[in-house]
């Protein structure tokens, strides 16, 4: 006897497209803000095919303080790089940095907020002692401390920004999942699935995770936005990857060569729309996502 | 009751603030630069004469700022003199003590930073009340988006964005400095109108970077007020709106960001940081930062350490004064 292939249920209304799309009409901040952020991932990944960042980015590659114009588009700064290709290759790899420390924080803030708000004991005690600790001292002056015992400033890679951003990065995350679990453990669905005979690994990873996951996405933008404030805090004061063009480094020589007294505008302009653009994105997509993560905090307006 | 817990508060805060300056203390030693001879290396770059001692010189020097001894030993003496309030010397601007270099440098850094603190959080908690309140006009309740993501851009790139404009094209404010090179401090008319016009910039940066985080606490704050019973019966019973909005509305939103404002005031060295290397400004960020790179180990350890102790006390204060304002809080058990 053949069983009977139950045909895939036809979607009534609108299809998903559609839906996205009127979603995004209502909740602006978030549509703002992708909008942005694709036009940096474009602008970064087409520019990079059209533009030879390899050389094009790094110094004595074209004429130097050539203003913006029909050769050098956005024009070219004290060391002969085009900024054009420092743009590209800046949001690149300002964007990387972000990317790996942010991941780095959440996933280590995670592991460590779980383990101390389920399990409780010494380790729990132990977290909230040392995060108590590093949330004193303040993250910026700690880190600039800590970059600056990196004696050569020509060794430090994007890599280098990454792990010392990271160093603190996992704090927060750790605090408020942490709390998070520890509201969650006395919940019905927990004391039930623990009746009902699961273990905690199954607890976790079925229970807990699934619930937790809209709050970890909103938050992971907070902390890609933190890792790229923290190390940009440490590039303006020449602590970055002196070889490298990141947004950061840019805008670091750019003052160091005093490029606004000198009437070199150009030179400092353009890093910091790049980095005005990625801030106003990101909070945008921010605000956005905590709508829909949590929607009790749904706007007033 | 309440003593123990300010006691357990107490010992807390030492024990927090201990180990916060023992973390800070060791980290700047991971780096193999010796800062006294580098400073010597600087002098003879300069003037073109590398003494043949130098050796002798620097290990003379060593021993006089204790550095020669291990660091063990450097540590408990160190910790023995930050009880006695003696923050040691400074080895890039000796014989100037840390303490003189902190007391030049700190007037600078509170005057920017407390006017900028008290404005922004005044006008931030306005305009977030204003626009949680239901009957605001519409404008006013889109006012905060805005500012939220004003608040998200670094203070440093707002900074720069503003010298551009304001000092650069426009060219009507001075780009940096706190005062025309070549003056020298002094309580003149002239030169107190030269400070505040050196200020302007970096308050103004420091206003709009964290107004949006006022704003967004009082709104969030006035929203989970608004439905509340004692401000729908104060509005049925007629009282004026201007009545309801502040004797009800604000006044019990408002708790939350009095306390904000006490953490304010302890993170306003960390926030000075951020700014006034941009502008120049010769307050404790910049005093710090220039120790950094020059690895002048007791400057890095006294401002960290007044930096600390300002957070951690703040914090205390907070949790000491939050029952005095919320009667609902109390301390008693546990």
């Amino acid at each position: 006897m053949e069983l009977a292939v139950p045909s895939k249920p036809q979607r009534l209304g609108p299809s998903h497209r559609t839906l996205v799309l009127r979603y995004l009409r209502r909740n602006k901040s978030l549509a703002v803000g992708l909008a942005i952020l694709m036009f940096l991932i474009l602008f970064s990944v087409v520019g990079s095919m059209v533009v030879d960042t390899g050389t094009l980015a790094y110094p004595l590659a074209v004429a130097p303080l050539q203003p913006p114009g029909a050769q050098y588009l956005l024009g070219t700064d004290k060391d002969g790089r085009d900024l054009l290709a420092v743009m590209i290759r800046g949001i690149i790899l300002t964007g990387s940095i972000g990317l790996m420390a942010g991941t780095v924080g959440i996933t280590v803030g995670v592991v460590l907020g779980f383990m101390a708000g389920f399990f409780g004991g010494l380790f729990d005690t132990i977290t909230r002692w040392v995060t108590e600790v590093l949330l004193t001292i303040p993250s910026l002056i700690l880190l600039i401390i800590i970059a600056g015992t990196i004696v050569d400033k020509n060794q430090v890679t994007i890599f280098t920004m990454a792990g010392v951003t990271s160093l603190l990065a996992w704090v927060g995350p750790t605090r408020v999942v942490r709390a998070q679990v520890l509201t969650m453990k006395e919940s019905t669905y927990v004391s039930v699935a623990k009746l009902s005979g699961m273990g905690s690994m199954e607890i976790i990873f079925k229970e807990l995770m699934p619930n937790l996951l809209p709050f970890l996405v909103a938050s992971f933008v907070g902390q890609l936005m933190g890792a790229i404030y923290a190390s940009f805090g440490l590039e303006i004061l020449g602590l970055g990857p002196a070889r490298e063009p990141t947004l950061g480094m840019t805008i670091y020589w750019a003052v160091f060569n005093s490029a606004m007294f000198n009437q070199w505008w150009w030179w400092i302009l353009w890093p910091i729309v790049a980095m005005v653009l990625i801030f106003t994105s990101l909070s945008l997509i921010n605000l956005g996502l905590d709508e829909v993560a949590n929607p009790r905090v749904r706007r007033t307006e | 009751m309440k003593l123990s817990y300010l006691f357990r508060r107490l010992v807390f805060l030492v024990i927090v603030i201990w180990t916060a300056a023992t973390l800070l203390f060791f980290i700047p030693r991971l780096s193999p630069v010796n800062p006294i001879r580098e400073r010597f290396l600087a002098i003879a770059r300069s003037t073109g004469y590398l003494p043949t001692d130098l050796n002798t010189i620097i290990a003379s020097f060593e021993t006089k700022f204790g550095l020669d001894k291990p660091l063990p030993q450097q540590y408990v003496d160190y910790m023995r003199s930050v009880l006695r309030g003696d923050l040691g010397v400074s080895l890039m601007s000796y014989p100037k003590t840390v303490n003189q270099l902190i007391g030049e440098a700190l007037p600078w850094t509170l005057g920017l930073l407390t006017v900028t603190t008290i404005i922004t959080f005044l006008v931030g908690t306005a305009i977030g009340a204003l626009a949680s309140w239901p009957k605001s006009p519409q404008w006013v309740k889109g006012m905060v988006t805005p500012l939220i993501v004003l608040a998200a851009i670094p203070p440093q790139v707002l900074g720069l964005l503003l010298i551009y404009f304001v000092a650069f094209k426009l060219n009507i404010l001075p780009m940096t400095g706190a005062f025309d090179p070549g003056d020298l401090p002094n309580l003149s008319i002239t030169f107190i109108l030269d400070v505040a016009r050196h200020a302007i910039l970096p308050s103004l940066t420091l206003v709009l970077a964290y107004i949006g985080f006022w704003a967004l606490g009082m709104r969030g704050m006035g929203v989970t007020v608004q439905g509340e019973d004692y401000v729908l019966f104060a509005e049925h019973k007629g009282l004026p709106q201007n009545r309801v909005f502040y004797a009800y509305y604000v006044r019990n939103a408002i708790l939350p960001q009095v306390t904000s404002l006490a953490l304010a005031f302890g993170g306003i060295i960390s926030a000075g940081v951020l700014v006034e290397s941009v502008f120049g400004f010769p307050g404790i960020g910049s005093t710090l930062t220039a120790a950094i790179a020059a690895n002048d180990y007791f400057v890095i350890y006294g401002i960290g350490f007044i930096t600390i102790l300002a957070v951690g006390v703040s914090m205390l204060v907070v949790d000491l004064i939050y029952p005095l304002l919320d009667p609902r809080i109390r301390y008693d058990r546990k």
